[in-house]
């Protein structure tokens, strides 16, 4: 393979892997708060699309307020999502709050499905169809904007829980739920604003890859495993290795396909896994965590 | 002098078992109560049952007046209840100053740029130390340094009535003992204090009172001399022989 050839996978790796990143991301903020594993979470991500879609490509309202659009309504879908499927199950034993998950999963997939049909909805790039190229390699502005907007919703939720007393408050629920309420911190509020947060940053991804990938109602499934596989690799609970993780599994499993002999490029999806078995093989605590997270 | 907590015939569960048997007490504004008694007395369960943690299963607790059976205890803090929990339980990955800080959490947004500054300093000066260490985690402090933080923590939230669950426990006798000078003087500037303690002897020579307690029921209340001269006190929690009693 061509230098170039190679440059050109890489960057579309990055780009690819900056949405599973924020899906990854979206993952540790949940299961922070509360232990689950959110099989949503990819439906929070293909909800951002098609909304974005429909506000930007349908409404024609302006991208930046078509994009706080999405991104606001999922939030506000996983709040109530939360409030009526999790929060009546808090008592009970986690294994039943993540299987919830998976119907909740199967629900919203079904509710798209009625909106927005079965078809994949195509979304115009940001801003224009331009490309640059970068030593042989087409790098789309759109790629500029897919990683740019990543980069910064990951520092804005760094500095929401570095800076901010609310922030803190939701570190503390996640250490120990006991010394939070005694306290004064709601654990329940924290949980249902971390639902928000994590819904919010997939929604995010989803609306930022639209014009990359097409949105369409099915691709939760893939982009939830994908973000979760760069959530485990990273160490589960750990924001900043989630972020590293969605961006390697982006990068390797275009990589892959790059390298593979020709006639197995179909076999991308397979690759993320692939790299997911090898770090549970070599490193099950994950790539930036020092020992195995307990359950919160 | 006015009654701050009254507990009336309370009866608290853990799922089936049966752990507070109709235990009453009371404490008054301004006293340091000490509550004693063998492991398994109930001294704890009363402790999280008073701060919302447990939810009596029958009995009256009352606060400043009112009743407080089914609050939760993030609704207690505000009301001016605060436990610094049995273990410390401080936010170890977060910083000694972010550990304060949350304890001011229940105290909403203008007294955090108003009032909250001024009380940080003032648990700096309580525990200089904390000063010292407060960009350090939590969780590299010592042992005494984690419960005086724990302390911090529960100050921060202005409490009328501080709940301390063996505060000493696991303490160097020099450390458990400047720990108990601090509670004598919160006490000082106005704190309310309910203090179980396994060390009677230590905690009832701060204590106004003390309540001893048995398999879930209070058996003995009386004044701090009372109970130190008191048989069963002596022979049961100051470790005196049969022959000295």
């Amino acid at each position: 393979m061509t230098a170039s050839a190679l440059l050109q996978f890489l960057l579309t790796g990055i780009t690819v892997g900056s949405a599973y990143a924020l899906v990854a991301l979206g993952f540790t903020l949940i299961y922070n708060a509360t232990g689950i594993i959110n099989f949503a979470q990819g439906e929070f991500v293909v909800l951002g699309g098609l909304l974005f879609f429909t506000f930007a490509e349908v409404l024609h309202w302006p991208l930046a307020v078509a994009l706080a659009a999405a991104v606001i309504i999922v939030a506000l879908i996983a709040v109530i999502v939360e409030r009526l499927a999790i929060r009546p199950l808090m008592d009970h034993p986690v294994l039943s709050r993540i299987i919830i998950t998976i119907g909740l999963s199967v629900i919203l997939r079904g509710s798209a499905k009625l909106i927005w049909g079965v078809d994949a909805h195509s979304v115009r790039p940001f801003s224009g169809d331009a490309s640059l190229m970068i030593g042989g390699a087409a790098l789309q502005v759109q790629y500029l904007w897919v990683m740019g907007l990543t980069a910064l919703a990951v520092i804005a939720v760094r500095l929401f829980f570095d800076k901010t007393i609310t922030g803190k408050a939701m570190q503390a629920c996640a250490i120990n739920a006991e010394a939070a309420r005694l306290v004064g911190i709601s654990v329940p509020r924290m949980v249902q604003a971390s639902f928000a947060l994590s819904a919010g940053i997939s929604a995010l991804a989803g609306a930022v890859i639209a014009p990359v990938t097409f949105a369409s109602y099915d691709a939760g499934i893939v982009l939830g495993v994908k973000g979760f596989c760069g959530a485990i690799i990273g160490g589960l609970g750990n924001g900043l290795g989630a972020v590293l993780g969605g961006v390697l599994v982006g990068v390797l499993e275009n990589l892959g396909v790059g390298l593979a002999p020709t006639g197995f490029a179909g076999l991308q999806d397979a690759f993320a896994f692939l790299i997911l078995l090898l770090v549970l093989f070599l490193r099950p605590q994950g790539l930036l965590s020092r020992q195995r997270t307990e359950g919160v | 002098m006015s009654l701050l907590l009254t507990l009336s015939g309370v009866n608290t569960f853990y799922d089936r078992l049966h752990v507070l048997k109709g235990a009453s007490l009371h404490v008054n504004e301004g006293e340091i109560v000490a509550l004693l008694g063998a492991n398994g007395a109930g001294k704890t369960t009363t402790l999280r049952t008073v701060c919302g943690l447990l939810r009596p299963a029958s009995g009256q607790v009352s606060f400043a007046g009112q009743s407080i059976v089914g609050r939760s205890p993030e609704a207690l803090v505000r009301l001016g209840i605060t436990q610094v929990p049995e273990g410390r339980q401080i936010f170890g990955p977060l910083s000694v100053q972010d550990n304060l800080l949350l304890g001011a959490y229940g105290r909403g947004r203008r007294a955090q740029r108003t009032e909250v500054p001024g009380d940080l300093a003032r648990v700096f000066e309580l525990f200089p130390v904390l000063a010292e260490r407060r960009h350090e985690r939590g969780g590299s402090l010592s042992g005494g340094q984690q419960q005086m933080l724990a302390m911090g923590r529960a100050l921060m939230a202005r409490p009328r009535l501080l709940l301390l669950d063996e505060p000493c426990l696991g303490l160097a006798p020099l450390v458990a003992r400047q720990i108990m000078e601090t509670i004598v003087a919160l006490r000082a500037q106005g704190t309310t204090i309910l203090l179980v303690e396994q060390n009677a002897r230590a905690a009832l020579r701060i204590a106004d009172r003390g309540y001893v307690m048995e398999t879930g029921k209070v058996v003995l209340e009386g004044t701090s001399e009372e109970l130190v001269r008191n048989k069963d006190v002596r022979r049961a929690y100051l470790g005196k022989d049969y022959d000295e009693v």
